[in-house]
């Protein structure tokens, strides 16, 4: 019930397309046609979304986890005036509808490239920072709960050796908090990998600058507005492509994601 | 040393709390602002209207049926994917061969956990790109074409799937088959929840329900479920949240976005088409604020209902 629609697609992109179109639902292909793939990595600009969404998760995601764990570490760990205050104003973020955002946010993001053109629309460091911006109320939310947890006595003696601050969190905190930054990496990598709406609504594409969009917002505009035109077994195997990265991903770091999925949930 | 701590909280603090304010809280401020005005948005004039756009949006009669539409989602996603999961996670678990301890789960139930979890890690995009071909209309997609070879359906007279408006059971059918979709996909990730819960519950209370003659069905009703009201109320309050964002999939998966005939129009659908395709910016923020209180009423509500005490074990 689950496996045999991803089966089926992944199969329908060896078909030909003739194949897709006379036998829809038989998975075995006469022959294994591979070019299905080079022709929607290099015709369909699959390509090019590919090597755009690796670069903006390089640099998303790595802020993403800096920034989120050096503010989380700071609500966590040191009592001062508007603590309280500014950890619920990044929790927030948890409950507020982006669509709501939408108008103001895609506003803002025009006026800024007057004074600053990289961070104008259609350009990735925006979108970059946008991401990073988006993605740390969770992350905050996770890492808070995670240094909390940590034991008081290990940064204790590291202050007696006279330790500062932030030798303290970079040279002991941090590799202390390995498993929880790896939980909430993956998570970051799966959200960002799939993000739609955000690039959507910030790379509003003209005609024929497909080559900026990320992967998801991609593959939509191929499949809603008919960028394969009638080539099936191309728009399979993008499908197969888009979806590829993140299975490996999962499969490989299952435990992590299903246990920061579920932390905090249940008993 | 005090001087020091202030100084550090305040270099960790300030980029993120900066970035974070900018992108995320400040347009939040803003919208509630605009929706206050009549601005259009491709233009520089925007006078203030004061509360005149929410009076409209309660007259507004698209608006209303978006409302139902999203009530609609808010029902039956948690109500479905939650008995589903369940349903599975309870196979998986204590549903296997009765032997000796009679509380195992079926053959190969570790791979099933990896398996059913997938759709929750693709994206929405690629599930909805995929149910497209899925739901194909033309005898091709994977339901008509086995319908038709059954001989279940009509091969000159498929299914239309989500260019169906024709009401089933008092709602479009198109809502129906994109439930269908939300609950494929979450259905996985809930089941591996209820998996960890159920395997916390002590495996004693199992066998002395056995040996008391209890039947699997009275099991889970009397002993599963009654101990993991906790976790069915988390995923509750989860699945609210991915019931009232079904943007994508309605984007993806119907004719003009929120069609046929608006037939699938939801709060997002309608607030983008405001927005960037009728150029009422002030009216498209008002419908956002009118979303988000919406949203906070009902995770407050859904905090407060749950909040009971805890079963201990």
């Amino acid at each position: 019930m689950v496996i045999y629609p991803l089966l089926w697609v992944v199969m329908s992109a060896l078909k030909t397309d003739s194949e897709v179109i006379r036998q829809p639902l038989s998975l075995i292909p006469a022959k294994l046609n591979w070019d299905n793939f080079a022709r929607a990595w290099g015709a369909g600009h699959l390509g090019s979304f590919f090597l755009n969404t690796v670069l903006v998760l390089a640099g998303s995601v790595t802020l993403t986890m800096l920034l989120g764990s050096m503010a989380a570490y700071a609500l966590a760990r040191y009592e001062f005036r508007g603590n309280r205050l500014i950890y619920y104003v990044f929790l927030s973020g948890l409950t507020l509808p982006v669509y709501l955002a939408a108008v103001p946010l895609f506003k803002g993001v025009y006026n800024t490239s007057v004074y600053l053109p990289m961070l104008g629309p259609n350009k990735h460091l925006m979108l970059i920072l946008v991401y990073v911006a988006w993605s740390l109320s969770f992350t905050v939310f996770f890492m808070h709960s995670f240094f909390r947890t940590l034991p008081n006595t290990i940064a204790e003696a590291a202050m007696v050796d006279g330790a500062s601050h932030s030798r303290l969190f970079f040279s002991v905190m941090l590799p202390m908090s390995k498993p929880g930054l790896i939980s909430i990496g993956i998570f970051n990598v799966l959200g960002q990998w799939n993000q739609w709406y955000l690039p959507t609504l910030l790379m509003q594409s003209v005609a024929g600058e497909e080559k900026n969009q990320v992967i998801a917002q991609g593959l939509i505009e191929l499949s809603v507005n008919q960028g394969y035109k009638s080539d099936w077994s191309g728009l399979f195997a993008g499908v197969t492509m888009a979806m590829l990265p993140v299975l490996v991903v999962y499969i490989i770091f299952q435990r992590q994601v299903q246990s920061g999925l579920t932390a905090g949930v249940g008993k | 040393m005090r001087h020091g701590v202030a100084r550090f909280v305040t270099g960790f603090l300030a980029l993120p709390l900066g970035l974070y304010l900018f992108y995320v809280v400040w347009p939040f401020v803003q919208a509630a602002g605009y929706s206050l005005t009549d601005w259009g948005g491709y233009s520089d004039t925007q006078n203030f209207v004061g509360l005149d756009n929410y009076v409209r949006l309660l007259s507004d009669e698209l608006i209303r049926k978006a409302f139902w539409h999203n009530v609609f989602f808010l029902i039956t996603v948690p109500l479905f994917t939650i008995a589903l999961a369940l349903f599975l996670a309870f196979l998986l678990n204590v549903g296997g061969r009765e032997d000796r301890a009679g509380i195992r789960g079926v053959f190969g139930s570790g791979i099933y956990k990896i398996i059913f979890f997938f759709p929750q890690v693709l994206s929405l995009v690629v599930i909805a790109v995929m149910w497209q071909q899925i739901y194909r209309s033309d005898g091709q997609g994977l339901i008509n074409g086995l319908m038709i070879k059954i001989g279940l359906v009509d091969a000159d007279n498929p299914i239309a799937f989500t260019s169906d408006p024709e009401p089933f059971l008092g709602v479009p059918a198109v809502l129906w088959w994109l439930l269908l979709i939300a609950v494929w996909s979450g259905a996985g990730f809930y089941m591996v929840l209820f998996s960890a819960a159920m395997q916390s519950i002590p495996k004693d209370i199992y066998e002395a329900a056995l040996l008391d003659g209890a039947s699997r069905f009275h099991t889970f009703f009397r002993i599963t479920l009654p101990l993991l009201r906790d976790t069915v109320s988390v995923a509750w309050v989860y699945l609210g949240f991915i019931a009232l964002d079904m943007y994508a999939l309605v984007f993806v998966m119907t004719p003009s976005q929120g069609g046929p005939n608006h037939a699938s129009e939801i709060f997002a659908s309608v607030l983008n088409f405001t927005a960037f395709q009728k150029g009422q910016f002030g009216y498209a923020c008002a419908m956002g604020v009118a979303l988000a209180i919406f949203t906070i009423l009902l995770a407050a509500a859904q905090l407060r209902i749950t909040r009971r005490e805890r079963i201990e074990y």
